[in-house]
């Protein structure tokens, strides 16, 4: 989480209420699991037998040949010396400078990293810098995109309203939404809550079907 | 998990996400996924859980004879840390249930749609957990009140319902995802005809929704919460 709250306002205006971890669906640690899942190339420098895993068959593994493997296996034998991690397409400098351009020129969050891109690139950084060329610039780049679309997130939530029933959040990504689901979840609940109803005794609004009708207008009607 | 921007170009979501997801241990991330996001509990999966506790059983036979035999360390490590994966994922599926067991367990215990999403082993333990909760209750305080306030479903015998059980809260709003394109969603409770208030997916897409209104959908499969 440490790495998140550094980023901008947008996590410290969560953390007034309550501590973001405490609210949060998934901790830091099960967003890393769930995305050590994911596939990465490796190119091993051992023989190995294929592995028929619970999570499925990778393998065999011979020096210099390149395969796929979950992210949690490349990392296990990278940690052991035992293989280089290719970085994923996105990771490069070149991509990376097209994704933050894109971020800038527009409001919609762009879709071209992966669900996982910040626990994946943070995985890497921590445990294959040596894989990936230009690392720093990598990290800039990556640190650069996440609050640019922070700010993004924090913008488009200005815009939520009374009305607002649901979201659609295109291409957020996994810790994204994890950071704005308790803020966004209460926020709509509220919302919803006020507009109930069955749960703001309005004796006018119930003695007069017609005036139930009515209540479809804006919600703003019903403070008169 | 389809999250790969240069797969999705090629194949549709949902084709990739099938073709992904074919092992069990995928499948458990999921039902640990929407057991994790849903604020009532679900079905409990009975054919895949027996599948995954089998599995797992051999292969930690399986890690024990490598261990035995031989087989070079390392890839014995691997295949631990792959079966410590899986554990961990049945361990913490089978804990996020006993907790919204022991959080509403009256609520369960006296609706019949809920009381039937458990295992017999969860059964038994809600069984356990009411009866003692209850024995306590009735001991410590119910017994010394007056004869309208005994019981420990409602405050007092003029309740309507069951105003001192905890419920689920329902009407929370989730993170979900669906395979496919859905159509005709009901946001509110309002009647079907108002067109307006029917809300549509696409595939592949997060919404903020309220849990009511896609319940039916997330059990049915047709949306994965995230």
């Amino acid at each position: 989480m440490k790495m998140l709250l550094k980023s901008s306002s947008f996590s410290s205006f969560l953390m007034a209420g309550q501590s973001v971890s405490a609210l949060s669906l998934f901790s830091a640690e099960e967003l890393e699991f769930i995305a050590e899942d994911e596939t990465i190339e490796i190119i091993p420098n051992l023989r190995m037998e294929p592995l028929n895993l619970l999570c499925g068959d990778f393998g065999p593994f011979f020096p210099q040949i390149p395969t796929q493997v979950p992210l949690w296996l490349a990392v296990a034998l990278k940690k052991r010396g035992k293989c280089t991690i290719r970085p994923p397409e996105w990771m490069a400098v070149e991509k990376l400078t097209q994704v933050l351009e894109a971020e800038r020129d527009s409001q919609e969050m762009s879709e071209q990293l992966p669900f996982h891109y910040v626990e994946i690139s943070r995985l890497l950084f921590d445990l294959a810098r040596d894989d990936i060329p230009d690392v720093y610039m990598v990290r800039s780049l990556i640190e650069d995109i996440r609050d640019v679309r922070f700010h993004k997130v924090e913008t488009d939530l200005e815009a939520f309203n009374g009305r607002t029933v649901a979201v659609k959040i295109k291409n957020l990504s996994a810790m994204e939404v994890n950071i704005v689901r308790p803020f966004i979840g209460r926020a709509l609940q509220a919302f919803y809550k006020h507009d109930s109803p069955e749960l703001i005794p309005d004796p006018e609004r119930v003695s007069d079907r017609r005036q139930q009708v009515a209540t479809t207008a804006p919600r703003r009607q019903l403070r008169r | 998990m389809a999250s790969n921007p240069m797969d999705s170009s090629t194949l549709p979501t949902d084709d990739y996400e099938t073709l992904i997801s074919t092992t069990d241990v995928e499948l458990l991330k999921r039902a640990w996924r929407n057991e994790k996001a849903a604020p009532e509990i679900l079905q409990f999966e009975t054919d895949l859980i027996q599948r995954i506790r089998e599995q797992i059983l051999l292969m930690d036979e399986t890690v024990e004879e490598f261990t035995s035999s031989g087989i070079d360390p390392l890839t014995v490590s691997l295949y631990q840390m792959d079966l410590d994966r899986s554990q961990f994922l049945l361990r913490s599926y089978l804990r996020i249930r006993i907790q919204k067991i022991e959080k509403y367990m009256f609520h369960i215990e006296s609706t019949d749609e809920l009381w039937n999403r458990l295992s017999r082993e969860e059964k038994n333990f809600a069984r356990r957990c009411t009866d003692d909760l209850k024995r306590h209750l009735d001991e410590t305080v119910l017994s010394k009140l007056p004869d309208n306030y005994q019981s420990v479903q409602k405050q007092s015998v003029i309740s309507e319902d069951d105003d001192m059980v905890p419920k689920p809260q329902l009407d929370t709003f989730v993170v979900c995802r669906s395979k496919e394109y859905l159509t005709g969603i009901q946001l509110e409770d309002g009647p079907v005809d108002d067109r307006s208030k029917l809300f549509e997916m696409e595939p592949g897409v997060l919404y903020f929704i309220c849990y009511k209104s896609i319940k039916a959908l997330v059990e049915s499969g047709k949306i994965d919460l995230v």
